[in-house]
């Protein structure tokens, strides 16, 4: 290939042109709207530097919304093209593009950040803490992350997309079938994305540990910290599976390596293999904090403690454990005998046993409760049925000789989207909804909500329900398109009908959010919802210092029981407060790698080099670095807390 | 609350109208794997049925029992910490379902990785199907004769299938008469198939392999012995000699209608099986794997 055809440029689609026009003019229109208002300085000082958890969580919100849309649009397409038969709104490779595209954007840049974001909001102010461990290497992993992002959607307008599905199974991805720079895109925005991500693990789980207010014993913390704190010991084990894997692919790739080839002694079930061994406990690197979420809301909502709290810890213990131990499910027909396929047919379907404790104590929490039907509570209750369809078609799917027939088709796809959708994107919704006041100081309008709800949920519904009838039918995945004589066109067409309910159900969120950020009151007091959990205990929204003295636990609901019992939370004065420095360098060092993943990416090997070097020479920088942060003192921290209802609820 | 019983009603609606129409095909077999594994479909279905309606039942009575606007200002739900007997029936019961469930699977698993029941007796068929961009190549090498894109079967005959690939993994798949396996160009795979039903059936790559994937399709005819054998003297005396030139012309990207040769191409290339797996490089010594 001529190396300059490797840029796309000219590209045949004029679609594709459109689409840089706007990304010129919307960049453009940024930096001159940052000029105008004189934003720039607020920008660097606040946001591209901070190191503060509450304000990283919120980027990375504002990210996975971003990507969520982004995501969205790729899958409306794609209901689109396949509503009627022989359709020809998008061609098979534009086609396998946005479909690659899709998988990739939804699980990797939106509902991963979207639970990065809520984990690092909530999870140091629910355990009582200041910031995570290593708030700085929290902003490196933001920003790694944001670079990987930033990189994958570029590569729609420069070089094209990847285009071998979100697995990306060689040889399919290897140079040979796949001759655009798109699986390099793959491989290396996912690489850099990922290792902020195998930082944040190592982050979050060394928080959890050292970091808890005095009293707070494993068995003391809330529910949402103790699935953070098992999803980042899965992220630790799994994602390094994941970069040796990406680096083999781009090995393979860039530099000739015969890794996952046909030829040469290449093993082509290779990738699927290691593929699998990372992406399976992903899955549940996704849905675990969703439960923790939907413990926390369905506890607050219902007035009740959450019901068998041990099986409840017990059981993400135990699926964290068989998440590592089922991924050959994913290739039961790759022939690899009755035996292998037995058992791990049956640890697949084992895991069903943990989530449906799960499922059971969420309803025996309600019982006897008190539920109110906020919108987080609505997502929580909606979620129920939803996810046990998706969990029951799960162990469908896991019965192997069953698979044989599902496998590779819209049953699979059906089932996935029952479990994803309402195990992340509602729970993350929930929980966006849940925990707004206390990111921004005011709530989100119950009545907007409520509709978005109930749009989403029935859209969700219609869209993905007729998916397991047309996959029982033969429809395969990923077809670009299908004859009339399948029969496929009527379910086909009802799935685009949901879909656009769907989409409109995610507008109607997006104007929620712009309707109660203009009308909403914002004299709410810090606990609107009556909570249970620590970071109900301090201002909405959150200091810098997150709490004016560290509280002291004594119960699972230290807050309810300060609240209903009069147990005291805070001891103490107020005394100055030690807070680590911005940092410009994790925004720097990001910027680095992102130019170093689009030299690779384009085989440009001088600035390859280069960029190496500056990384190298960024992190030597630090290591020489001394920095012992700043203190906040007393006045200033008496200042703010003037007001509080905290102080004054102790001396009741 | 109304919201809820109106999706309810949507979704049993669409099953009613659902269940008017023809059966799917994974649900119409016609040969004993495919029906065997319909049955395990069946039996996961009816068991997964039991666990829906409970948790939803349990879901519905508990929303409508203790929502708060049906409760007094001053109740205050109890704290209950939980209960031993409670617990260990929602681990019980699920524990039991799945021993259930795995003892099918494992039962079924054997039953589809083997020659089909009742067909034990007789020599299977032996066909060798191959997938290049974005075509299938059927050889059968006792018959000696090859066709491309289309698949006679006798009724009434177990059929071993041997599949491999000359491009990206792909999965062969008649969902009539059973489910599908991956085609991959290092080893073969086998699949046991059987027809009891004349007929006509849909066959098709279901692992996504690019571009021309969704038009990778295959037509699969079932008919008794006597036609078949019959069909297969004629493709001998009728149809051109598969050479090696023209099989290389075959395989380079792009769909073709149906052909059919005399000869097989598995002469001059062959299938990825014994040590050397069809590999065309020299070194065969980097092959990790046995057979």
């Amino acid at each position: 290939m001529n190396y300059f055809d490797r840029f796309a440029i000219p590209h045949p689609s004029p679609a594709i042109y459109a689409a840089m026009v706007a990304i010129g003019l919307t960049v453009i229109a940024i930096l001159l709207g940052l000029t105008y208002f004189k934003k720039w300085s607020y920008l660097w000082r606040e946001w591209l530097t901070t190191v503060d958890h509450k304000k990283i969580g919120i980027m990375y919100l504002i990210a996975a919304l971003l990507m969520l849309f982004r995501g969205g649009v790729d899958a409306l397409m794609m209901r689109a093209q396949t509503a009627v038969p022989d359709n020809t709104l998008l061609d098979a490779q534009h086609y396998n593009e946005v479909f690659t595209t899709h998988g990739v954007v939804m699980i990797i840049f939106m509902a991963m950040p979207f639970i990065y974001a809520l984990m690092n909001f909530v999870v140091p102010l629910q355990i009582g803490a200041r910031d995570v461990a290593f708030p700085r290497l929290n902003a490196l992993s933001f920003w790694l992350f944001f670079m990987g992002a930033m990189l994958f959607n570029i590569s729609f307008v420069v070089g094209g997309s990847p285009d071998a599905g979100w697995t990306s199974y060689f040889p399919l991805a290897g140079n040979d079938f796949s001759q655009s720079v798109g699986t390099n895109y793959y491989l290396l925005s996912i690489q850099i994305a990922g290792i902020g991500t195998l930082i944040s693990g190592i982050n979050f789980m060394t928080t959890i540990f050292k970091m808890r207010a005095p009293g707070m014993k494993l068995m003391k913390m809330p529910m949402f910290t103790w699935t953070a704190l098992i999803t980042n010991a899965i992220v630790v084990f799994a994602f390094p599976v994941l970069t040796v894997t990406l680096l083999l692919g781009t090995m393979d790739r860039l530099f000739g390596t015969h890794i996952f080839s046909m030829t040469n002694g290449g093993m082509d079930m290779l990738w699927a293999n290691l593929f699998w061994v990372w992406g399976h406990p992903e899955v549940y690197i996704l849905v675990l904090p969703a439960f923790g979420i939907y413990s926390e809301i369905v506890s607050t909502f219902s007035r009740r403690n959450l019901y068998g709290y041990k099986s409840m810890v017990a059981s993400i213990v135990i699926i964290s454990f068989l998440s590592f131990l089922v991924w050959t499910h994913h290739f039961f027909t790759m022939g690899q005998g009755p035996l292998t396929n037995s058992i791990f047919s049956i640890t697949t379907m084992a895991i069903a046993i943990p989530t449906g404790i799960k499922i059971f104590n969420w309803l025996l929490t309600m019982r006897k409760g008190k539920i109110e039907f906020t919108v987080p509570m609505l997502y929580t209750i909606g979620f129920i049925p939803i996810f046990t369809i998706g969990g029951v078609t799960g162990v469908m799917l896991g019965m192997a000789s069953a698979d044989y027939q599902y496998h590779n088709t819209m049953f699979l796809v059906a089932h996935f989207h029952y479990t994803i959708i309402p195990g992340v994107v509602f729970a993350m919704l929930a929980g966006l909804t849940y925990w707004w006041p206390k990111m921004f100081g005011f709530m989100l309008s119950e009545k907007i909500g409520k509709w978005a709800f109930w749009l989403i949920a029935v859209g969700f519904n219609v869209t993905f329900f007729p998916m397991f009838f047309t996959g029982l039918d033969g429809q395969a995945r990923r077809m670009y398109t299908y004859s009339e004589g399948t029969g496929y066109g009527a379910l086909n067409l009802l799935s685009f009908a949901g879909a656009i309910v769907l989409a409109i159900g995610f507008a109607v969120l997006v104007y929620n959010i712009y309707y109660s950020t203009r009308y909403a009151s914002r004299n709410i007091s810090s606990d609107p919802w009556n909570a249970r959990t620590l970071e109900w205990a301090t201002h909405s929204p959150v200091p810098a210092y997150n709490f004016a003295r560290t509280p002291h636990v004594n119960s699972i609901e230290a807050f309810w029981d300060h609240k209903k019992k009069k147990q005291p939370l805070f001891k103490g004065n107020i005394e100055k407060i030690h807070m680590p420095n911005n940092s410009g360098m994790p925004f720097i060092i990001s910027c680095i790698f992102f130019v170093w993943g689009f030299s690779f990416i384009f085989s440009m090997w001088i600035p390859a080099i280069l960029t190496t070097i500056a990384i190298f020479a960024c992190m030597a920088h630090r290591s020489f670095e001394k920095d012992d942060g700043y203190y906040i003192s007393v006045k200033e921290v008496e200042e703010t807390e003037k007001d509080s209802e905290v102080l004054t609820d102790e001396n009741r | 609350m109304r919201m809820k019983w109106a999706f309810l009603s949507l979704v049993v609606g669409l099953l009613a109208v659902l269940a008017g129409c023809e059966p799917v095909m994974v649900l119409d077999p016609k040969g004993p794997q495919a029906e065997t594994i319909a049955d395990v479909i069946w039996i996961s279905i009816a068991m997964m049925a039991i666990v829906v309606v409970a948790v939803f039942s349990m879901l519905v009575y508990i929303v409508v029992k203790y929502r708060a606007s049906k409760q007094s200002a001053d109740y205050e739900p109890p704290h209950i910490e939980g209960n031993a007997i409670v617990e260990a029936i929602i681990v019980g019961i699920p524990v039991l379902i799945i021993i259930f469930l795995s003892i099918v699977t494992v039962k079924s698993v054997y039953k589809v990785e083997a020659t089909p029941q009742g067909y034990e007796d007789q020599k299977p068929l032996i066909v060798y199907a191959s997938s290049s961009d974005w075509k299938w190549h059927f050889s059968y090498p006792e018959e000696n004769i090859e066709t491309v894109n289309y698949l006679y079967i006798p009724t009434d005959r177990a059929l071993e299938f041997r599949l491999y690939s000359y491009g990206p993994i792909s999965a062969f798949w008649i969902p009539q008469l059973g489910g599908q396996k991956y085609a991959m160009s290092d080893m073969i795979t086998t699949l046991h198939l059987a027809a009891d039903t004349p007929g006509e059936y849909m066959g098709r790559n279901s692992n996504f392999t690019g571009k021309g994937f969704a038009e990778n399709i295959f037509d699969v005819e079932a008919m008794p012995a006597a036609e078949f054998d019959k069909w297969v003297e004629d493709v001998k005396a009728n149809a051109e000699t598969l050479t090696e030139e023209k099989f290389e012309e075959l395989l380079l990207p792009g769909h073709l209608g149906r052909s059919t040769y005399n000869g097989t191409h598995l002469e001059f290339s062959p299938a990825p099986e014994g040590h050397y797996h069809g590999d065309d490089s020299a070194d065969h010594s980097s092959h990790m794997h046995e057979d």
